[in-house]
């Protein structure tokens, strides 16, 4: 028969352990399934970027680029990090500082016909403002540019 | 002139500061009273310099002063009064600034209300508030001081972002910043403490109002933040999981737990490794957010600056405030002996239940936060956690606390027995299935199981509440303010799920394109685009649409989206035009122009998205109300007395 200050203390530290876990195995499958990865047009055109599951695009938009559906909000646009150009379709509100030139980070999945298909497409509220990943991204090319 | 007013007044804080921080705390080591008694006057001073530090920041934000490049960088004379004063908190600077500002105002609140206190107790607790302060101001004034003049000034002001030209900008961040760094007390009071071997029952009957008081009003933050975003970024949304929402909202999580540990440690004198570590943990949450927000780690509209040294400066001072206070902790041992826990059911167990639910919520929201910084830090890769990840793995925590809070709040303390626990539980759970089964017929087919799941939890708590405050009434014969104050909250807490539930599960979004003239039909809504004109305000012009909003044959609203081109600086910006109801907001935001009659348009209807605030604004009124007027806890101890005699006699019969 355990004392019962310590058969209490048993309870408690068994609850506790059963709620970290439960917390941890939500936490894992929930990683699992949500997390994104962001690849420049360069590593997409290198083979880099998954084909079947979502995940990040940045660069910036190509100046003449931006196509209209005639009827629907679908749009097309081109982006780029100098040295590479991928193709995105979305369909959908812009945001208000989505224009040519701009640096605009898109979240979705590529199709069969290699078209990058946004389901999401963020440009922050600045008009000086360069997500982080694509000022990243241009500079990785700057960079392997000198090197060649 | 006025400017170097303010900039001295700055440096003289720095000055009283490091005095705050050091007299009274050696003062009470070498028992010298006359030192200890300088904590009052230092703290008060500090307070006073500040805020006429702050004060002159102000002036030169109404006047508009062009030779200080804060201003130049947020303001501008076209900009209309009261922005011009909330530019002040507009951005990093500034907000700083004002972080000090509350700290030293709560500083001051608490040399008002000492009383009580023992002497050496109160002079480390505002010694530690005085190291806190030393470091904030140093921060400003080394990495980001308001006052630096440009000389020759620029002919004028940019602006401030116009996200930020809004009633929300006024009042968001003072209120949160009262919550963030409210609970710079309670961790003082923890270290204080600590180190005078002070934790018990009048320990944690000193430090609950404070905890309460910073917990109300980042509540209040956060909510006002969130209403802030859903009307003003124009994209429906009132939580998005993003990792500055996250920055305030793992304080409050952790808070949350705070305010019912405290209460253990206070009626029980339990619980107090546990309470001071709540206490210390919840200021480090505070600071992180801090370090995410001001660090320019994180992408938002919060993040201004992208200064490393910054970053820098507040991670190390982060390490060594919390580093310092866990090394104070693990050397801390209590007196006596902790007296026995009571059974497995009682009070005191759901009360730690609800201390790890809510400690595992806020441990998720930290990973998810701070995993994809790392992963970035380590060069693994650029990733992100999106709000799926968030959904996840916050609903199966909060489901069982909903539950427990039924349960909990009847709970004797010490000792419970499942058979008479059960009994004060089932006329709530009968209401609740009969209410839940009567909603269910009402709801179609399509209706989503999450949506009777989350009623069901919720009204749940709502009966129960409701219950047990009836039953305490009854037998306590009036309202006592912590019971009441409680019932309140839970109650708000309830209503907000309720809000959250309803929106997620019947909201109803649509992108299109609409020429003028142009009548379609949407969530059981007709909407006509009666056509857009010209506008222009103060320092901005656009266009502004007119929407018809019907419902069979009942006009319903008139709403009048606008688009906004702000002259310097040139940004766009959407104003939703928002129909509010109780039941229901209709929510229209204009896109873009695509031709000469046609614009892209999104249509929200959001169904009891008020409820969502409407919770929150009960929450922090039952803080407020728990605090209660006169000797409230002397009476509360009363009731709970006669309380348990009461049902003891009902039991024996």
């Amino acid at each position: 028969m355990m004392h019962p200050l310590r058969k209490k203390r048993m309870q408690l530290i068994c609850l506790g352990i059963l709620g970290i876990g439960v917390a941890l195995a939500l936490i894992l499958t929930a990683f699992e399934k949500n997390l994104m990865y962001f690849y420049s047009p360069s590593e997409i055109h290198a083979g880099d970027a998954p084909a079947k599951r979502p995940f990040r695009i940045g660069g910036m938009v190509v100046e003449g680029s931006v196509v209209r559906q005639a009827e629907s909000l679908g749009v097309w646009f081109n982006l780029t990090d100098t040295a590479n150009e991928q193709m995105v379709y979305f369909e959908g509100i812009l945001p208000d500082l989505f224009r040519e030139g701009q640096g605009i980070v898109a979240k979705g999945q590529m199709n069969k016909t290699g078209l990058f298909i946004a389901s999401e497409v963020l440009a922050k509220h600045d008009e000086n403002y360069m997500p982080p990943e694509v000022a990243e991204a241009l500079e990785n090319v700057s960079h392997n540019s000198e090197v060649d | 002139m006025i400017p170097e007013i303010g900039h001295y007044a700055l440096v003289l804080a720095l000055s009283v500061a490091a005095l705050q921080a050091a007299v009274p705390m050696i003062g009470a080591r070498m028992g010298a009273d006359n030192l200890i008694m300088l904590a009052k006057p230092l703290a008060r001073a500090q307070f006073l310099l500040i805020a006429t530090s702050f004060i002159t920041l102000i002036i030169a934000f109404v006047l508009t002063d062009l030779t200080v490049s804060y201003v130049v960088a947020n303001s501008n004379s076209a900009l209309p009064l009261f922005y011009r004063i909330s530019a002040v908190w507009g951005a990093h600077e500034g907000s700083l600034l004002l972080w000090v500002l509350i700290l030293s105002a709560w500083t001051f609140a608490l040399t008002l209300f000492d009383k009580p206190l023992p002497l050496k107790l109160n002079a480390d607790i505002i010694g530690i508030l005085g190291i806190i302060s030393f470091g904030f101001l140093l921060f400003t004034l080394f990495t980001s001081n308001p006052f630096d003049r440009v000389i020759p000034p620029p002919q004028s002001g940019r602006d401030l972002n116009p996200l930020l030209q809004d009633f929300g900008l006024i009042v968001h961040p003072p209120m949160l910043y009262m919550g963030y760094v409210g609970f710079a007390v309670p961790f003082a009071f923890a270290v204080a403490g600590l180190l005078n071997n002070q934790i018990n029952s009048a320990w944690a009957k000193w430090v609950r109002p404070w905890t309460l008081i910073a917990w109300a009003f980042l509540g209040l933050g956060i909510a006002l933040g969130s209403w802030w975003a859903y009307y003003e970024l124009g994209w429906g949304g009132w939580w998005f999981w993003d990792p500055v929402e996250n920055a305030s909202f793992m304080p409050w999580l952790l808070g949350t737990a705070l305010i019912h540990s405290v209460v253990v440690t206070q009626k029980k004198a339990i619980f107090k490794h546990w309470t001071v570590l709540l206490a210390i943990v919840t200021f480090g949450l505070s600071l992180v957010g801090t370090f995410l927000v001001r660090s320019g780690v994180l992408t938002s509209v919060h993040a201004f600056a992208t200064d490393p040294a910054r970053g820098v400066f507040i991670l190390m001072f982060l390490a060594i405030v919390i580093g310092g206070a866990l090394l104070v902790f693990t050397f801390y041992k209590p007196d006596a002996p902790q007296e026995p826990h009571g059974s497995a059911l009682s009070r005191e167990s759901f009360l730690l239940t609800n201390s790890v639910l809510l400690s595992v919520a806020t441990a998720t929201v930290l990973l998810g936060t701070l995993y994809p910084l790392m992963i970035d830090a380590l060069g693994l890769g650029k990733i992100s956690v999106g709000a799926p990840y968030f959904n996840s793995v916050f609903i199966p925590l909060m489901a069982p606390l909903l539950i427990l809070i039924g349960l909990g709040q009847r709970a004797f303390w010490t000792n419970d027995s499942f058979r008479r626990l059960s009994n004060a539980a089932k006329y709530p759970l009968l209401a609740t299935i009969i209410l839940a089964l009567g909603t269910w017929g009402m709801i179609d087919d399509t209706s989503p199981i999450m949506a009777l799941f989350g009623l069901v939890l919720a009204l749940w708590v709502i009966f129960s509440t409701l219950a047990g405050q009836i039953r305490h009434y009854r037998s306590s014969k009036k309202l006592t303010s912590p019971y009441l104050g409680q019932s309140i909250s839970h109650i708000g807490f309830a209503i907000t799920v309720i809000g959250i539930t309803l929106v997620s599960s019947y909201g109803l979004e649509k992108h299109l394109r609409m020429s003028e003239g142009e009548t379609t039909t949407f969530g059981g809504y007709e909407f006509r685009f009666a056509g857009a004109s010209a506008i222009s305000g103060p320092n901005y012009n656009g266009t502004e649409a007119i929407f018809l909003v019907h419902s069979e044959n009942k006009f319903e609203a008139r709403l009048a989206p606008q688009k906004r081109n702000y002259h310097s600086g040139g940004q766009t910006m959407t104003e939703a035009g928002i129909s509010p109801g109780f039941t229901r907001d209709i929510y229209i935001a204009l896109g873009e122009k695509i031709n000469d009659t046609d614009w892209s348009v999104r249509l929200n209807i959001k169904p009891f998205v008020r409820l969502i605030w409407l919770g929150a604004i009960l929450m922090a009124l039952g803080a407020i109300t728990a605090l209660g007027f006169g000797n409230a806890t002397k009476t509360s101890h009363q009731s709970q007395k006669s309380y348990r005699i009461n049902t003891t006699t009902r039991i024996s019969e």
